[in-house]
C-alpha cells in the first residue's frame, strides 16, 4: 500500500528500476530524477499505476544551469486528483539531446513543451507541432537561458517611412545596471563560499 | 451547374477582437460556418515576467504577479508569497491569514463578475455587464482602501500583508456584502433561464472529466465537468480548512455549466467573506521576524537596528535558503502555481508561473472543433481567459 510520498518514491524505484536515478523527498515534495531514455516509461507508469494515478500533467518547464555539462533541467509536475498528491519528475539534458515528447501521454504537454523549446531550446522528439509559442514570429534565441541578456538583442518600432514595423539592435540610453547587493555577511548558506578567514574558526576549535 | 470545388478557408480571429478577451490571435480553419481547426497564437502580451523575476529580489518580484491575471491580482501574489514563505519556513500571523482569505474571495468575486458578464456580452446580453461593473468598481475600492491601488495591489507580502486594513473597511465590506445576493439574483434572472443565453451555451464546448485531467484543466472548468476538486478544500492553505464553504459542481461540462458554477462560487465566496469578517482576530499582520518584515516608520525613527533592517531589506532583501517548491493556490480561474527555485541568494534562481488559462486555451482546438464560429466565442468566454497570465 502506498500511503506516503516516501512510499510512492520507493514504489516508483521498485517498478521502474534504473529509470529512476534518485527519489528525493524534501520540503514535503517528492522529486524523481530520470533520464531521457527512461522518461516516457516512468511517466506512463506514474499515470497508469493504480497506486499513482497521476492523470494530470500540470506543468512542464525548463531550468537552465549553464555551468553544468547537461545544462538544462526539464521538470514535470504531475497531479493525482484521486490520491491528492503531487510529484515532480526532473531530468537533465544538454541542448544537443532530444527529450521524448510526453504529448502521447497527456495532450496538455503540447504547449508546455513548446514553451520549454521556445524559452530554453530544449528539443522534444516526437512532438507533433514544435513551434515557438510566446516569442514573436521570427524570433531568434532562447530568452530564458541564463546567457541571454535581460534587455534582449533587438527592439522594434513602427517606421513611418517604410510603413511597417522594423527590428533594430537594442539601444540603451543608459547601460544596463545589475546591482550586486549581495553581502556575504547576511544569510550565509552552504552554497555560498565562506569569507576569507572563516576557516580559522573551525581549525582552532 | 459547373462543378464548384469548395475549399476550407482560413480566418483570423483577433488579435484585436472584442470577443477575444485580450490579444488573442486565433487562426481558424473554417468549413463554411464550422470550425475545422483552431490554432491560437499567443504571446502578444509576453513581457518576460519569468526572466525579469530572476533579476529582482523577492520583494521586487512580487508586483509582477499583479500583472499576470490583472483581473484578480491579489490571488496571484498569494501563490508567490506562499511559495517563498514555504522556502523560508515561516508562519504568518492569524490576522494576516484572514485578511488574505478575505481579499482572495473579494478578488474571486471581482474576477467572476467580470468574466461572467463579458461572456454574456459576447453571446448577446448587454445589461449584466453594466450592473456587474458597478459592483466590481466597489471591489476595486476595497482594494484601493487596503493598499492604495485599484489594480496593481502589491499588498500580500512575504510574511503577511503590507499593512493592516483601515478602520471601517470591514463594516463597509459587510454593507456591500448585504446587497450582493440581490445583484447575483438579478444577473441570474437575466441569464439563467434566458432562452437566447441557453441556446448559445447549453451543450456547447462539452468536456468530460477525463478530458479535463488529460488537458490539465483546473478550477471552474474542471468543476463544471463534475469533479469536486478545489485546492482550498483538497490542499488547504491559510485558514480555509477552518472555514465553512461548499464546492459547486456542474453536470455536463458545457459552457452553461461553467456559468452556473461561477455564479454559485460567488455565493460561496460571500459565505467565506462573512466568516472572515466575524472571525478575524486582532494582532499583527506581518511576521515579527525583523530579517524579513520591514520595520514600521515609527520604529525607524527610534531604533538604529530598525533603520539598518530597513536599509538592508530594501537594498539587498532577504536571502531564501536553497531549495525548490511548487506551490499552487486556487485562483478564480483555476490552479495558479509557482515553481520557485532558490539558490540561497536574495533573488530567485528560477520562477516558473503555471497559469490556469494556458491549459484552457491549449484545449481550444479540441473544444471548438466541429462547432460553429459563434460557438467559439462562447467557448472562449466560458473558459475565462486573461492574457496577462497566459503570455506572462
Amino acid at each position: 500500500m502506498v500511503e506516503t510520498l516516501e512510499q510512492l518514491g520507493a514504489h516508483a524505484v521498485q517498478h521502474c528500476g534504473v529509470a529512476v536515478s534518485a527519489a528525493d523527498l524534501s520540503g514535503g515534495e517528492l522529486t524523481l530524477s530520470t533520464t531521457p531514455e527512461g522518461l516516457l516509461g516512468l511517466l506512463a507508469f506514474l499515470r497508469d499505476d493504480p497506486a499513482c494515478l497521476f492523470k494530470s500533467c500540470v506543468d512542464i518547464c525548463g531550468v537552465d544551469f549553464p555551468e553544468r555539462e547537461l545544462r538544462f533541467d526539464v521538470v514535470y509536475h504531475l497531479l493525482s486528483l484521486k490520491t491528492n498528491r503531487r510529484v515532480r519528475v526532473r531530468l537533465a539534458v544538454d541542448d544537443a539531446t532530444a527529450v521524448p515528447s510526453a504529448t502521447g501521454l497527456w495532450p496538455s504537454a503540447g504547449w508546455y513543451e513548446r514553451e520549454a523549446w521556445d524559452m530554453f531550446g530544449v528539443f522534444f522528439a516526437g512532438h507533433p507541432d514544435l513551434r515557438r509559442i510566446l516569442t514573436d514570429y521570427g524570433f531568434e534565441g532562447h530568452p530564458l537561458r541564463k546567457d541571454f541578456p535581460l534587455t534582449g538583442y533587438v527592439e522594434l518600432r513602427y517606421d513611418e517611412e517604410q510603413k511597417r514595423v522594423v527590428y533594430e539592435p537594442v539601444k540603451l540610453t543608459q547601460d544596463f545596471r545589475s546591482f550586486d547587493f549581495l553581502s556575504p555577511w547576511e544569510g550565509m548558506t552552504p552554497t555560498r563560499p565562506l569569507l576569507p578567514g572563516d576557516e580559522k574558526a573551525t581549525q582552532n576549535g | 451547374m459547373a462543378d464548384v470545388k469548395i475549399e476550407n478557408y482560413t480566418m483570423n480571429f483577433g488579435p484585436q477582437h472584442p470577443a477575444a478577451h485580450g490579444v488573442l490571435r486565433l487562426v481558424l480553419e473554417m468549413d463554411g460556418e464550422v470550425v475545422e481547426r483552431a490554432d491560437p497564437h499567443i504571446g502578444l502580451l509576453h513581457r518576460g515576467t519569468e526572466k525579469l523575476i530572476e533579476y529582482k529580489t523577492y520583494t521586487q518580484a512580487l508586483p509582477y504577479f499583479d500583472r499576470l491575471d490583472y483581473v484578480a491580482p491579489m490571488n496571484q501574489e498569494h501563490a508567490f508569497a506562499l511559495a517563498t514563505e514555504k522556502l523560508l519556513g515561516i508562519e504568518i500571523p492569524k490576522r494576516a491569514q484572514y485578511i488574505r482569505v478575505l481579499f482572495n474571495e473579494i478578488g474571486r468575486i471581482g474576477s467572476h463578475l467580470l468574466n461572467l458578464t463579458t461572456y454574456a456580452l459576447d453571446v448577446g446580453a448587454l445589461t449584466p455587464i453594466l450592473w456587474a461593473f458597478e459592483e466590481r468598481e466597489k471591489v476595486m475600492e476595497f482594494y484601493e482602501r487596503a493598499c492604495g491601488a485599484r489594480l496593481h495591489a502589491n499588498y500580500f507580502r512575504v510574511g503577511g500583508v503590507h499593512q493592516d486594513i483601515p478602520a471601517g473597511l470591514l463594516d463597509d465590506v459587510g454593507a456591500w456584502f448585504d446587497h450582493m445576493p440581490a445583484l447575483l439574483d438579478d444577473i441570474e434572472g437575466l441569464l439563467t433561464n434566458n432562452r437566447i443565453f441557453k441556446q448559445r451555451t447549453v451543450d456547447i464546448g462539452v468536456i468530460t472529466a477525463d478530458e479535463c485531467y488529460a488537458w490539465g484543466m483546473t478550477g471552474p472548468v474542471l468543476r463544471a465537468s463534475g469533479v469536486p476538486w478545489d485546492l482550498r478544500k483538497s490542499q488547504p492553505y491559510e485558514v480555509y480548512s477552518e472555514l465553512d464553504f461548499d464546492i459547486p459542481i456542474g453536470k455536463n461540462g458545457d459552457c452553461y455549466d461553467r456559468y452556473l458554477v461561477r455564479i454559485e462560487e460567488m455565493k460561496q465566496s460571500l459565505r467565506l467573506i462573512k466568516q472572515c469578517i466575524t472571525r478575524i482576530p486582532d494582532g499583527p499582520v506581518m511576521t515579527t521576524d525583523g530579517k524579513i518584515a520591514p520595520p514600521s516608520r515609527g520604529a525607524m525613527k527610534q531604533s538604529m537596528e530598525a533603520l539598518i533592517h530597513h536599509f538592508k531589506l530594501y537594498t539587498e532583501g532577504y536571502h531564501v535558503p536553497a531549495g525548490q517548491t511548487y506551490t499552487a493556490v486556487e485562483a478564480p480561474k483555476g490552479e495558479f502555481g509557482v515553481y520557485l527555485i532558490a539558490d540561497g541568494t536574495n533573488k530567485p534562481y528560477r520562477c516558473k508561473i503555471r497559469a490556469p488559462g494556458f491549459a484552457f486555451l491549449q484545449a481550444m482546438d479540441f473544444l471548438s472543433k466541429g462547432h460553429m464560429l459563434a460557438d467559439a466565442v462562447a467557448i472562449i468566454g466560458s473558459l475565462d481567459i486573461v492574457f496577462g497570465e497566459i503570455d506572462r
